[in-house]
């Protein structure tokens, strides 16, 4: 789905910038291994980087690199990053912190912070794309040997594009002395990709072997070069046998690709699922409990989705526990505004369920053009908060995205919560009791009116909370509930009316089924085979999947 | 002559026919007879607005019939009004011929620009207006279907229908120009569509087909299948344990009411111009409803007063006070399920009762 343009915001960080934040790392990680040189060392070194030809500039980073100074990565880092700026009015270096007209700048040598200065005052230090390419490799070469096994994992990967001899003998010598199994996996998996080139028969079919269960990208495009073939039909890998191997390994790599497409549709159809489940688990209640067609009920969930907006603008800096405000919030709000439908309209209209759907109908078209008018009809974007945005990265195929994961546990602790509140508390079970027969439950002392104005308040309510998972994935805007009705009515249809497992069961079929027709069929035929099926299956079997057993059926 | 009889039969009747027969016959005449700058002469704009209302009287009142005397309330109503429309457009498109912007003799423009290179098989036959007739009539008649499901079931699934056909129909590859649908008209049976003749023998046929339609109803109603639908409205199991088969009558009422709405889309697109996916929406087909509620539902003429008084205010408030109008139609709504159960037309009924105790 959209990604909200303050999720983006939030995650990028530009490239140079990351760079810096490990240079800075390294400072403190390197000053253990490494003897300081003496300032004056440095600031000659420095002052050839700064002046002079690019010859000699190159002359100057070979020698910063042999002082093993500590502070000579975090220079490289900023001079790779176009971060290194020279004064013009003093013969000294420095490392800029911003990239605005005015830069907050640090000394280069001492690192503490020398004012700020203006462009005019600087000049910056460029570099030709070979030498730029030159320094990457080694500011990647210095943090391979870094003490934290985070940045020597970046490093690793970062330099597996680009492999050549001296490369290899670097990660061959690194390996004899890393401790840290992950990088350990990552440069042996680099060197088994380099033998499957070229070499020793043997050594190569080996790599193959011992490469081909791995879930890598990498792997799969290397083996798919051994399989194929220039223009005339010739294979460019003239060995059979290591051509076969390969082709096999790619099978099997093939199969696994599908297993993942297929664990990744499940997980989508079981996200859409669960929004499909929240948003017809309260009309489940109001609908299948109490015998009322809410057609509001699309418009209390907007309510919920702009609850979370307004909350979230009142407390703009922070957005996770303006999530958390929201739910609570969003839920009474809804059911206040579901009890005012029930008290003041629903209640005259107990027993005739067509002018329920019309009264309420009318209640719709009023919210909708209420929140148009106060909000402006057009879509507001909800922000995520950083820790459900991004994504789970299991293997270089497979990664499900984190908003959708933490939706589908929504919806299930909302399912399981309900389910208690139905089963375990007082209004629980006078909700059933009046379900199962209202007038028998009126005669036992159940305050009917009141109970029908709790239930369709906590039907409102769950309305109200799925609005603010809604926000978190979709549009916020006056025609949110209406993208919904159709869609949860179904659910609740399909499930068997007054039956919440069935309504969960629904939900979660239904979404499945449609994510796995939407690679078949597009997406909108998708929708449409699926709401023919239903409307299909309804004819065939009018009381849903779970019908209701026994005298409650009559009713 | 039986219809003759019929509607002489009550004094409403009679009124709402003499004022429908006058309305189809003397803005028409008027605007035929009379020069541009007279009094009397209605301008293009009006002539289709009130042949516009006219088609939609007949909608109302073919939903009346279903749900007023047969307590369906099919909340998709709209799709068959939206089907008949796409086959009068679909013949309307054909008479085109050469003469759309990319000037090809056999597709319309939207398949040229879609680089379709022949016409779709159901395309065929449109050229021929007996057969576009024949399709508005079939189109929705073949779409209805019987079912058991009954009540909001059913609501809830005419309701999905509009919705599945509304989803299909913005699909480019339907065939039936996606977003935009069909437009751009030229002909009608070789006039043009545009002439102020034309535009007021359309107006001429809507009120016509309103009170053959209309008389049609009462007809039906007053037979033995239209006391069998009543019974059904009232007492369904009752009506099945003495023997009748209840779905066959829906049936047959849902179809003839599905086949009136086609009728009315089909006077509708050449009037108004343009059919397209949105006329599926299904809050087109629940204005219907509250047409039909609002002018009082099991009259037949309580739902053509409502759906010329809904969509005169809304001509009215949509021009004067846009944000207002689905205040007003959501007020409506409430309103009317709570107050008026009868509508307008039951309010008026009861004002005169009281007058002559």
């Amino acid at each position: 789905m959209r990604t909200l343009p303050g999720n983006t915001m939030n995650t990028f960080v530009p490239y140079p910038f990351t760079h810096f934040c490990a240079g800075l790392l390294l400072l403190f990680c390197l000053s253990a291994q490494a003897q300081p040189a003496s300032g004056q060392q440095l600031q000659d070194v420095l002052i050839h980087l700064s002046q002079g030809a690019m010859s000699e500039r190159e002359q100057a980073i070979k020698q910063l690199v042999e002082l093993k100074d500590p502070r000579g990565l975090p220079i490289l880092q900023a001079l790779l990053a176009g971060k290194l700026l020279a004064l013009k009015t003093e013969n000294k270096l420095v490392i800029a912190d911003g990239d605005d007209q005015n830069y907050a700048v640090r000394d280069a040598i001492s690192d503490e912070p020398n004012g700020m200065v203006s462009a005019e005052q600087i000049s910056k230090i460029n570099l030709t794309n070979k030498l730029r390419g030159n320094l990457r490799k080694i500011i990647g070469e210095l943090e391979l040997n870094a003490d934290s096994p985070a940045i020597r994992l970046a490093a690793v990967k970062a330099m597996d594009k680009d492999v050549d001899e001296r490369l290899i003998t670097l990660f061959q010598q690194r390996l004899t002395v890393e401790q840290d199994g992950k990088v350990k996996q990552a440069i042996q998996d680099i060197l088994l990709l380099q033998k499957i080139s070229g070499g020793d028969k043997n050594q190569r079919i080996q790599a193959i072997n011992e490469l081909k269960d791995h879930d890598s990208q990498d792997v799969f495009n290397k083996l798919k070069t051994l399989a194929e073939k220039d223009a005339d039909g010739h294979y460019l890998e003239t060995d059979s046998d290591i051509r076969n191997i390969a082709e096999s390994a790619i099978a099997s790599i093939n199969n696994r690709l599908r297993l993942y497409s297929a664990i990744e549709t499940v997980f989508f159809g079981l996200s859409l699922g669960a929004v499909l489940v929240l948003s017809a688990i309260g009309l489940a209640i109001t609908f299948g409990v109490m015998g009322v067609i809410n057609m509001a009920h699309g418009e209390l969930m907007m309510i919920g989705a702009y609850t979370t907006y307004v909350i979230q603008q009142l407390m703009p800096n922070q957005l996770g526990l303006s999530i958390f405000l929201a739910i609570p919030a969003a839920f009474t709000l809804s059911a206040l505004v579901g009890i005012a439908i029930e008290r003041g309209i629903i209640r005259f209209l107990y027993g005739r369920p067509l002018e329920t759907l019309l009264a309420t109908f009318g209640v719709s078209l009023f919210l909708q053009q209420a929140v148009r008018s106060i909000f402006s009809p057009l879509n507001r974007s909800v922000a995520t908060p950083e820790w459900m945005s991004g994504s789970w990265q299991i293997n270089d195929f497979l990664s499900l995205t984190w908003n959708r994961f933490y939706i589908l546990i929504f919806c299930l602790l909302v399912f399981v919560l309900l389910m208690q509140i139905l089963k375990r508390t007082k209004l629980g079970l006078e909700v059933r009791a009046v379900a199962q027969n209202r007038r028998m439950a009126k005669a036992m002392g159940i305050p009917t009116a009141r109970v029908d104005a709790m239930t369709f308040g906590l039907g409102s309510g769950i309305a109200g909370v799925a609005g603010v998972a809604l926000s978190q994935i979709t549009n916020v805007g006056p025609n949110l509930g209406q993208a919904y009705i159709v869609d949860s009515f179904m659910v609740v249809v399909f499930g068997g009316v007054g039956n919440l497992l069935g309504t969960l069961v629904a939900g979660f079929s239904l979404g499945i089924a449609n994510k796995f027709l939407e690679p078949l069929a597009g997406a909108v035929l998708a929708k449409i085979l699926v709401l023919v099926f239903i409307i299909l299956f309804i004819q065939k079997r009018p009381r849903g999947l779970f019908p209701q057993k026994g005298r409650a059926a009559d009713a | 002559m039986k219809l003759i009889s019929l509607a002489s039969q009550d004094k409403t009747t009679s009124a709402l026919l003499t004022v429908l027969l006058l309305v189809s016959i003397f803005i028409p005449l008027c605007n035929l007879l009379t020069a541009a700058d007279s009094p009397l002469h209605f301008s293009a704009y009006t002539v289709s607005l009130i042949g516009k209302y006219l088609t939609f009287a007949l909608l109302g009142l073919s939903l009346d019939l279903v749900w007023g005397y047969c307590g369906i309330l099919a909340l998709g109503h709209g799709a068959f009004f939206a089907l008949g429309g796409y086959a009068m457009g679909m013949y309307l498109m054909r008479q085109i011929g050469a003469r759309g912007v990319y000037g090809d003799p056999l597709l319309p423009d939207f398949m040229v620009f879609l680089n379709w290179k022949e016409l779709p098989w159901y395309w065929f036959g449109f050229n021929n207006f007996g057969f576009a007739l024949l399709m508005v009539v079939l189109a929705p008649g073949v779409l209805a279907f019987r079912s058991r499901v009954t009540g909001v079931y059913l609501s809830i699934i005419t309701q999905a229908l509009t919705y599945a056909l509304l989803l299909a129909f913005f699909r480019n590859e339907m065939g039936f120009g996606g977003n935009n649908g069909l437009t751009d008209f030229k002909d009608i049976l070789g006039y043009n569509i545009q002439s102020e003749t034309v535009r007021s023998m359309l107006l001429l046929l809507s009120g016509g087909a309103l009170i053959v339609a209309f008389l049609v109803c009462r007809w039906i109603v007053s037979t033995k299948l239209g006391r069998v639908v009543t019974a059904i409205r009232d007492q369904e199991s009752r009506v099945r344990f003495l023997g009748y088969r209840v779905e066959m009558f829906k049936l047959w009422i849902f179809v003839f009411a599905a086949m009136l709405a086609g009728v009315a889309g089909a006077l509708y697109v050449p009037q108004v111009g343009i059919i397209n996916p949105s006329e599926f929406s299904p809050l087109n087909s629940l204005e219907i409803v509250i047409w039909v509620a609002m002018g009082g539902r099991g009259t037949l003429y309580g739902a053509i007063v409502g759906a010329v008084l809904v969509n005169y205010s809304k001509t009215l408030l949509t021009g004067l006070l846009p944000d207002a109008w689905l205040f007003i139609l959501g007020g409506l709504f409430i309103v009317v399920t709570l107050l008026l159960p009868d509508g307008i037309v039951g309010l008026l009924q009861r004002k005169l009762k009281g007058q002559m105790a």
